[in-house]
């Protein structure tokens, strides 16, 4: 990182970000024409929420935020909390499953009806959806990769670090996606109270470990030693910001996203709860 | 039911896997085996002091060690290259002389040629230092996920280089296999590098 240009230009070229992208802000914009072209509404905050979610995930993995993130475990975590928990917040609130069939061809979609009918997949389907299931992959995938061991090999093997990074925005958009479909129990989906609950089951052992990492007295990641640190800084004080950064930013996410989980609670209950319709009368 | 019919092959397979794992006649490192874990040993640089263009194909059918430093440094550097010295002096010279530790200065602007020469054949002829450009340098590290960060100068111009702690050991055939440690034990270093050492 000796020269301004080196922040801008990816660290590393990785072939799946550039692809993702691509194929994302493909499907969204053409999407976004054919439904405009078909008198829908288009409506400008999704759009803007899902740029910003693909804009974030870019910079993060495909620019000098990737170099900061190898080589500080605060860069490491920075990194994390915006692919894992910001950048997949903005794709869902984007509505991509609303937007993107609108890009696809007609055979396409049909051949996605046909697969989905297919009981394997269905199957998948709903133990993926599942609350807990989608609950205990965004936060266990967390205790996975930074557990020390597996820290290490993981920092230290691009390969293994390309698929922790990949799993966690899946993970992420997986989980946001679940904590925010629309669909309550009144309309055959999951109860949005025991979604609140699991916010909060999720958020918990975030903030320990984050505490844990934060306050502990020893260094417990020194992958960041054995491979150099991107700045001049001691282990600890790394560490120590890299805790607060797993704590506090991530455990504010739960709230918000705990909001709006209320939010399209009351919606539900004012329109489909028994008496809603005497209520709107 | 169905997953009952399967344990016998679930079983087996396990046990297969358990056999041919310890039937591998991998050497056991008592250093933290990073074999498959990082690309094979490939670099241009310059051999210090005449400043000659080398290659992974002039350390060919030897066991090399890679370590990032500077000559300036005051800990980690000089310690880790005593820890390859005493390490070397236990195997015997037949065996020694199939060894080369390359030392890749980080701090190009301070470390002349012949400074770097210098300091490295203080711990032995098996010692080889190794110089670039920058960006040359910026293309190793990267290669061997490490890097290296330059401090603010005082006063008196002395800046303070963050650098990898750690020296990768690649095998014969230029795979690396484990990652010797600041604080790795001299006698482990020198059974780790006897194992590699004494492969064919």
């Amino acid at each position: 990182m000796d020269t301004t240009l080196d922040w801008f230009l990816p660290y590393y070229f990785y072939p799946e970000v550039v692809l993702l992208t691509i194929g994302g802000l493909y499907l969204y914009t053409f999407g976004l024409i054919r439904q405009h072209q078909a008198g829908e509404r288009v409506r400008i905050w999704p759009a803007i929420s899902f740029y910003s979610g693909v804009a974030l995930i870019y910079v993060m993995m495909h620019t000098g935020m990737d170099y900061l993130a190898q080589y500080l475990f605060l860069g490491h975590r920075f990194q994390h909390l915006i692919i894992h928990h910001h950048a997949p917040l903005l794709l869902v609130l984007g509505g991509m499953g609303r937007v993107f069939p609108w890009a696809l061809p007609r055979w396409f979609l049909m051949e996605v009806r046909a697969w989905r009918r297919m009981a394997v997949v269905r199957a998948a389907w709903r133990i993926l959806g599942n609350p807990l299931v989608a609950g205990l992959l965004f936060v266990g995938l967390i205790f996975i990769w930074m557990t020390p061991d597996a820290h290490f090999e993981v920092m230290l093997n691009l390969d293994t670090y390309r698929v922790m990074n990949i799993s966690m925005v899946f993970t992420g958009v997986l989980f946001w996606s679940v904590m925010l479909n629309p669909r309550g129990r009144y309309r055959g989906g999951y109860s949005f109270g025991l979604r609140l609950l699991l916010l909060w089951f999720v958020m918990l052992p975030q903030m320990f470990l984050g505490a844990y990492v934060s306050l502990v007295e020893h260094e417990i990641y020194d992958v960041y030693d054995v491979c150099g640190r991107a700045f001049p800084i001691s282990a600890m004080t790394d560490q120590r910001i890299g805790g607060l950064l797993t704590w506090i930013p991530a455990a504010e996410m739960m709230a918000v996203v705990a909001l709006l989980v209320i939010r399209l609670w009351m919606r539900e209950e004012n329109e489909c709860a028994p008496g809603a319709a005497v209520r709107h009368a | 039911m169905v997953a009952c019919g399967k344990m016998p092959w679930l079983v087996g397979i396990v046990l297969t896997a358990l056999f041919v794992a310890a039937c591998s006649d991998d050497p056991e490192f008592r250093s933290r085996d990073i074999s498959g874990a990082l690309p094979d040993l490939e670099f241009t640089l310059e051999q210090a002091p005449e400043e000659r263009k080398v290659t992974e194909a002039d350390f060919e059918g030897k066991v090399v060690a890679l370590f990032f430093g500077f000559t300036h440094c005051p800990d980690y550097c000089p310690l880790t290259l005593a820890k390859f010295a005493g390490a070397l002096d236990g195997i015997e010279e037949e065996l020694a002389q199939d060894m080369r530790v390359l030392f890749v200065s980080v701090d190009p602007e301070r470390d002349t040629p012949e400074q770097l020469a210098q300091y490295v054949s203080g711990f032995g002829e098996r010692f080889v230092g190794l110089r670039a450009d920058r960006s040359t340098l910026r293309d190793v590290t990267r290669r061997y996920r490490t890097t290296f960060s330059h401090g603010e100068p005082d006063e008196n111009g002395h800046y303070d280089v963050a650098h990898g702690t750690a020296t990768f050991v690649f095998d014969r055939s230029g795979e690396v296999r484990f990652l010797a440690r600041d604080d790795a034990p001299v006698d482990d270093l020198e059974h780790d590098l006897r194992l590699l050492l004494e492969g064919s």
